[in-house]
């Protein structure tokens, strides 16, 4: 960059000397951490397959930590409720997709129903190896997103109550979770040890399927709706 | 230099300069990209820190960069919406002299 | 010993793709680059016994963040202003007729 452009020079070099201590001090800390995994490897690894998933990084995310991934589908619903408020719409259904190439519509009618398959395979190995919601559901979004950039309709089909349950079903999966076992009298996501695979992977069904819907929904409804005056084609 | 050190350097390395980036850069779309990459070095820094010791690595630190990804993406697509209907904004009433952005 | 090799390159390699995301001047350039950049990040958590993050970051990251910034660098014009000028906004830039047909 031209020096004595920009945001000017007094802030950039303010910036510059706050991102340069702040470099020294991350420097320092990493090279002085003493060696050995954290304190809680062990008992996570431990206690993860009677939590109801085999695979420690899942029995953390929807069993020991199950709080916070709730709030992450929740900030992801969010994400997609401001892109849409933004857009100054409830649905999709005035999107005209692209023109459709026909290399793209051909090798979409492959690759679409594989991921399909892939995603549903990562959402049901997710509980006990490398996979799970998050991996499944964006495979889904990018299925989605290519169906509907080879000329067909896919999430912009979808009416405005149908696309807003399909957007909130995985915070309402959560919902459940949480409220059911603090009805009963137990804790809130406190849920009983001999059926919560099954459990896991229902609550992680709906937030794959919530998850791709957002992401598809995120990337169709930045773009200028038709009439908007953008330059997208 | 053990197996980890080099990615944990090279988020260390990452963080102040996309930090600089995210300052000196008025484009929203650069601030976007610099963000995304300073949530990528924070990332380097906590896997890299969960692959210490000899065994297989913690899971802890891995659930949560999951969830650290799955937010910067929705957070990305929420400030390219705003800064892609600023610019049709602006672009409206450039003939009025609209203001850009703040 | 191959491994630290390994691992030393993919570091700078990654911190070079990082750099080039960042200095980029040219949007769509700087959003390939961030793609590239996911990607290797992939590789980087593969290396450090980190699959299910890997996954996510290929596809979330690399993948759909990526598609973000390609259509938005589309659309905002090509080019981020020169900072000389002082200008925030960005002048659209019509894109040129190859290659973007599929858009």
């Amino acid at each position: 960059m031209p020096p004595g452009s920009g945001p000017g020079i007094a802030r950039r070099a303010v910036a510059a000397v706050i991102a340069g201590l702040l470099g020294v001090v991350l420097a320092w800390a990493v090279l002085d951490l003493p060696s050995g995994v954290g304190p809680l490897a062990g008992p996570v690894r431990a206690g993860a397959a009677d939590a109801g998933a085999s695979n420690p990084v899942t029995a953390v995310l929807l069993a020991f930590r199950a709080y916070d991934t709730w709030l992450e589908v929740v900030v992801v619903l969010a994400a997609v409720i401001g892109v849409l408020a933004v857009a100054r719409t409830r649905e999709l259904t005035a999107r005209t997709p692209p023109p459709a190439d026909p290399l793209l519509t051909w090798m979409t009618g492959i690759v679409a129903p594989l991921t399909v398959l892939v995603g549903g395979f990562l959402l049901w190995l997710g509980t006990s190896a490398p996979g799970g919601a998050f991996q499944a559901g964006a495979v889904l979004g990018a299925g989605a997103l290519l169906v509907w950039l080879s000329g067909r309709r896919s999430v912009t089909a979808l009416r405005a109550p149908a696309m807003a349950t399909l957007l909130a079903l995985g915070a309402a999966a959560f919902l459940a979770l949480g409220a059911v076992p603090l009805i009963a009298g137990a804790a809130m996501l406190d849920i009983p040890e001999d059926i919560a695979t099954e459990l896991i992977i229902a609550v992680e069904a709906a937030v794959t399927v919530s998850v791709a819907v957002s992401l598809a929904v995120l990337v169709i409804a930045t773009r200028a709706g038709d009439g908007d005056g953008g330059d997208d084609a | 230099m053990s197996g980890y050190e080099p990615y944990m350097l090279a988020g260390v390395i990452l963080i102040p300069l996309a930090l600089y980036a995210l300052v000196a850069h008025p484009n929203p779309l650069r601030r976007v990209i610099a963000l995304n990459v300073m949530g990528s070095g924070v990332f380097m820094v906590l896997i890299g820190a969960a692959a210490r010791g000899e065994g297989p690595a913690d899971p802890v630190p891995h659930a949560l960069v999951l969830t650290g990804i799955v937010v910067a993406v929705a957070t990305s697509g929420l400030a390219i919406a705003i800064a892609r209907m600023l610019h049709r904004m602006s672009d409206d009433d450039d003939d009025g002299g609209g203001a850009g952005e703040p | 010993m191959t491994e630290a090799v390994l691992d030393i390159t993919l570091a700078l390699v990654i911190v070079a793709i990082g750099w080039r995301c960042l200095t980029e001047s040219d949007l769509f350039s700087a959003s390939v680059a961030f793609i590239a950049f996911g990607l290797a990040l992939a590789l980087a958590w593969a290396r450090l016994g980190a699959p299910d993050v890997a996954l996510a970051e290929a596809a979330l990251g690399a993948g759909i963040t990526g598609v973000l910034l390609v259509d938005a660098a589309r659309e905002l014009g090509r080019t981020a202003p020169d900072p000389a000028e002082g200008d925030d906004t960005v002048r659209v830039d019509r894109p040129s007729a190859d290659g973007d047909a599929a858009g």
